[in-house]
Parts: C-alpha cells; structure tokens; sequence
C-alpha cells in the first residue's frame, strides 16, 4: 500500500506504524460523567466495518506526523490522508 | 456409515463404489430449538458437542457458504497448550486433551500428529519468562520441558545458533503439542453432528435477527426466516459484521493473518519450531511442504489476503533462525480474517440480548481451541452457565478491569 502524506507526497506503508481506530482521537473527559463507561467505549469498543475505515497511522520511518487515513477494509484502497493535527483542529481543539 | 479398516478393504476390493456423502444437505425447518451462525471449525464442534455430550436436540448449522471455508480450512493447524495465564491455560489444556481422543470421539480420521512444539529462547530474560510459563502448564496438567542448548542442538542441529545478536539460549517444549489436518476437523465435526441429527445447511447466510422486546427470536437468512430458541454466533472474522446486526459493538478488530507452503521436501523439520526474536513458525506438513507464518499484516481488513511487506518479514525471520529453507521455493500464499480481540484473548459468552450468544475473538490461535471451544459453547447453550475453564472469557471483562492479556500489550489488536 502506498500512503499519499500530505506534506511528504507518496510514501510506502510500510514506513508507517498502524495504530487503530480514527476516533481515538477524541479522548474522553476523565473527570466528567460516566468516565469509566466513555473510556471503556473508547479504549475496547470498534466498529470495526467492512469498507470505508478511518484510521490513524504513525509516520515512524518518516517525519513522526500521526495521519488520519481513509482507506477501504476490503479492497485496501486509499482515499484520502490528512494529518490527524488538522482533523483534530477542525473539531475545535487547540492542538 | 462407521469407518473401519476393514470397511477401506472391502471398498478397496469393491472398486470404492460404496461411499456416501458425509452428510445430509438438508433444506432449512422453519424452527430449531438451537442456531449455531457459522459452520466453521468452532460451529460445527459447537453443535457435535451439543447434540452428543448435552443431549441437545433440534440444532442448525447455518453457513454463509462452504464447510470450511473460513479460517478452519486456512490456518496452520498448530495445535498446543502452552499458554501462561490463568484464564487461558486450563481451557487450552483441556482442549488438548479433547484432541488426544477426537478421531476415536469422531470416528474421523483428523490426522492429529503430537509431533511437538519447541518455542526458542534467545536471551536470558526470555529464558526466564519461558521457565515460568512453563511452570503454569505444568500446573494445569499439561506437560513441559526446559531444553538447554546442547539439547536442542541434537534435536534440530539445522537452526542458526551462532546468530550474534539472537544467539539460541533455551527452548520451551511441549511434546504432546502437534498438527492436525485442518479440513479434515471440519468435515469430522461436520459428519458427526449430522449423524446426531444436526442440520448443516450451507450457502445460507444470516443478514439478520428477529428482535422482540429485547429477546432474540432468530434469523434473517438468505433462505428466509428462521427462527431459534437460542441463537449462537461463531463466525470468527465476520464477528463485528454479523454482532453489528443485533445492534453489538465488540471489543475485536479484524486483520488479516497470511500463512505460506513451500514446495514439497524431504522430512527436516521434527516438530513445530517457533522463533523467539522475530515472529516466525514453522512446521511440516504429511506432504513435506514447509508450512510456515509470522506477524500480522497491521492494519485492518476483511481482504483475505495480505501485502508483500509482511511476506518479506516473515521469509527474513525463517532465514534468520533456519538459513536452510533460503533454498526452498515458495508454492503458495493466502491469507485470513482474525477476530482479533484487545486483549488477544477469546470470548464464549451469554451477550445482553436473551436468546442470543457469542463465540469469537479467537486471533490467531482458534484452531487449537476448536474441541474445548465447541465443548464450552455448547455447555453455556445447554445450561445458561459458563464451563469452568471459559468462565473469564467473558465479554465484560473489560470494563472490570480482568483481562486476559498473554503478551501484556494492552488494548492494541495488531500486537497479540
Ligand atoms: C493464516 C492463518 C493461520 C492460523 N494458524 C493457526 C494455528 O497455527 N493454530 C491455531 O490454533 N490457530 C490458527 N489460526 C486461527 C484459526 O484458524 C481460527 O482462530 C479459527 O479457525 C476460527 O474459528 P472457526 O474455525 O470457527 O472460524 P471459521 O472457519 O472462519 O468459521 C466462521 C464461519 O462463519 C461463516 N460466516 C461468516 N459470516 C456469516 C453469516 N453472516 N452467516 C453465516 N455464516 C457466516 C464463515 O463463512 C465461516 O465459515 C490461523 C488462522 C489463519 C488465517
């Protein structure tokens, strides 16, 4: 599989570490209601689904940027990367 | 129709005319008192189980497509209790001992060989580590033993010992541990259970359950409703996607296992060698075929196959510890769906739907477990309470912090 970086152009997967699940990056508030119960969800719970799967992937052999890859479960194909910093932001958080 | 030696001579001798297919292919009834989802290995042991151990009557195998089809028929059929927590080992053990006695149970050739697994140790900690698990298979009743170097030397002189970085320190070895004949599990399974009145019904795929009030009434099907007083569902990599339907979001992932044969050799390999410093096994097969595997491919998938990077790791692992097999030439590849779970862990469980059950998070090593997994399923069917070696492959067991973890990894799938 070849992973279109945003900043790095096309790289090979193999360059890159899979980590899980894209909603992984909302992290639960620890302090606030039903914490045990969010954080359970979060941390065990997947959807898991056949087809089209956002992910997060780790450039580790590269510039160490976390991406948020769309990428189909049955077929492998790619559709789209983003860095996981602008996912992040365009849902309100600072960094 | 009971197998015999003498029943092979006679057919033998009356130009094996007289055989009759294995099992009955059944339409489906529009009621069973038992659904199993899933005519895998663990399926089919589930409902032989059932029927002959639990006196369960009124039971259907419904199978999205052939008896085998799935990762029963893919794997490289290691078959072996070695595993060091307590969640795991007695169940594993007891599984063992179910195979020990399965072609008599079966009346089925299954080719089960105790040929032996030997886990190398490339440093001291490791040493240690395999001391101690060694230490709780014994305790469970299983056997182990602790070879040094020269020991191993003997039984297999072909491996690298003077590997500077991974020199061989120790081995872990099971001999009671072996291969069976994947294929052939099935179709034993599957014979039997038919003889004890269950329906396997083949390319009938669930889509579906029939929910009321919370309670679970049966399937949808591509052959229509049916409907079940219980239903078990024990579809391996297809878990999320089937669990999904009764409204369940699961503790597993999916990924994709390849596993490799090599042409045929003459016989080199005495047991099952697994290496300790990269991810490689290995064994031969009947046919001498080098059967080998190693890590994950990483990343989800529902693709049954895998990528070249993953088959270049694991060629280099098998160069690595065994610089003879460089010279084989590799005959073919494949790959299957894992039910991986986040601790590595399986799960044979009520869920909190009445009526429906769950069977899956097997990983990588649901083959070995297929006898205790049918025996512990179908002991939660028939009597509502978990078996006593499955009582901690639970469902929740998350959320109460008891996990089950061999590796320690944490809640990370692409690392059991
Ligand atoms: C390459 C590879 C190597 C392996 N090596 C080993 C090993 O050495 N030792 C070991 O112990 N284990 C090994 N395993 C793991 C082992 O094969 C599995 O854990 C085990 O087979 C899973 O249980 P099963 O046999 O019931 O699964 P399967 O045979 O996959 O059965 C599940 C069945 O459910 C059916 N199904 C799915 N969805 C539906 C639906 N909606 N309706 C009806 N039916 C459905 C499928 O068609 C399939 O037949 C390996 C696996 C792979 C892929």
């Amino acid at each position: 599989m070849i992973i279109n970086h945003p900043l790095l152009g096309p790289r090979d997967a193999n360059e890159f570490i899979h980590l899980g699940d894209e909603s992984m990056i909302d992290r639960p508030d620890g302090m606030g209601e039903h914490a045990a119960k969010n954080f359970h969800e979060y941390l065990y719970l997947r959807d898991n689904p056949a087809g089209k799967y956002r992910e997060l992937w780790y450039h580790e052999a590269g510039d160490r940027s976390w991406l948020v890859v769309t990428r189909d479960t049955v077929t492998h194909e790619i559709f789209n990367v983003e860095l996981a910093r602008d996912v992040a932001r365009s849902r309100g958080r600072s960094k | 129709m009971r197998y015999s030696a003498f029943g092979i001579l006679k057919q033998g001798l009356t130009g094996n005319k007289g055989w009759k297919p294995v099992w009955r292919e059944p339409e489906p009834k529009k009621s069973y008192d038992y659904i199993i989802v899933g005519g895998g290995g663990h399926g089919l042991a589930t409902a032989h189980y059932l029927a002959k151990v639990y006196g369960g009557k009124n039971i259907a195998v419904l199978e999205k497509g052939w008896i085998g089809s799935g990762n029963i028929g893919r794997n490289t059929t290691i078959v072996r209790s070695n595993y060091g927590l307590e969640g795991n080992q007695p169940f594993y053990e007891m599984s063992l001992k179910l195979w020990e006695g399965l072609e008599q149970d079966l009346n089925y050739n299954a080719m089960m060989s105790q040929r032996g697994i030997l886990n190398l140790a490339h440093s001291d900690g490791q040493r240690d580590a395999y001391a101690k698990r060694g230490n709780a298979m014994l305790m469970s009743g299983a056997d182990a033993e602790l070879l040094d170097r020269a020991a191993i030397q003997k039984m297999c002189p072909f491996l690298n010992f003077d590997n500077e970085r991974f020199p061989i320190k120790a081995g872990l070895l099971q001999r009671r541990a072996g291969t069976a004949r994947h294929d052939a599990v099935a179709w034993g399974y599957a014979r039997s259970a038919d003889l004890h009145g269950v329906d396997i019904i083949q390319n009938c795929e669930v889509t579906g359950f029939q929910m009321k009030n919370g309670k679970c009434l049966g399937v949808q099907t591509s052959k229509g409703m049916i409907k079940a007083k219980k239903t078990a569902v024990c579809v391996a990599g297809a878990s999320s996607r089937v669990m999904e339907k009764a409204g369940m979001r699961l503790p597993i992932e999916s990924h994709v296992l390849q596993a490799f044969v090599s042409e045929g050799l003459k016989p080199t390999i005495p047991g099952v060698i697994t290496y300790g410093a990269g991810h490689f096994y290995v064994s031969q097969s009947d046919k001498g075929g080098l059967v080998f595997g190693g890590d994950l491919d990483g990343y989800n998938s529902y693709a049954q196959r895998g990528n070249l990077p993953v088959v270049e790791d694991v060629c280099s692992g098998g160069m690595s510890i065994m610089p003879m097999i460089g010279r084989a030439r590799l005959l073919r590849m494949w790959g299957g769906v894992m039910d991986m779970s986040m601790d590595g862990s399986p799960f044979i469980d009520k869920t909190g739907i009445e009526g429906l059950y769950f069977n899956g998070g097997w990983c990588y090593g649901g083959f070995k477990a297929t006898p205790a997994s049918g025996y512990c399923y179908a002991h939660l069917l028939a009597t509502d309470t978990s078996h006593e070696n499955a009582s901690q492959m639970r469902l929740d067991r998350f959320i109460r912090g008891n996990m089950i973890d061999e590796k320690g990894v944490g809640a990370q799938p692409n690392l059991h």
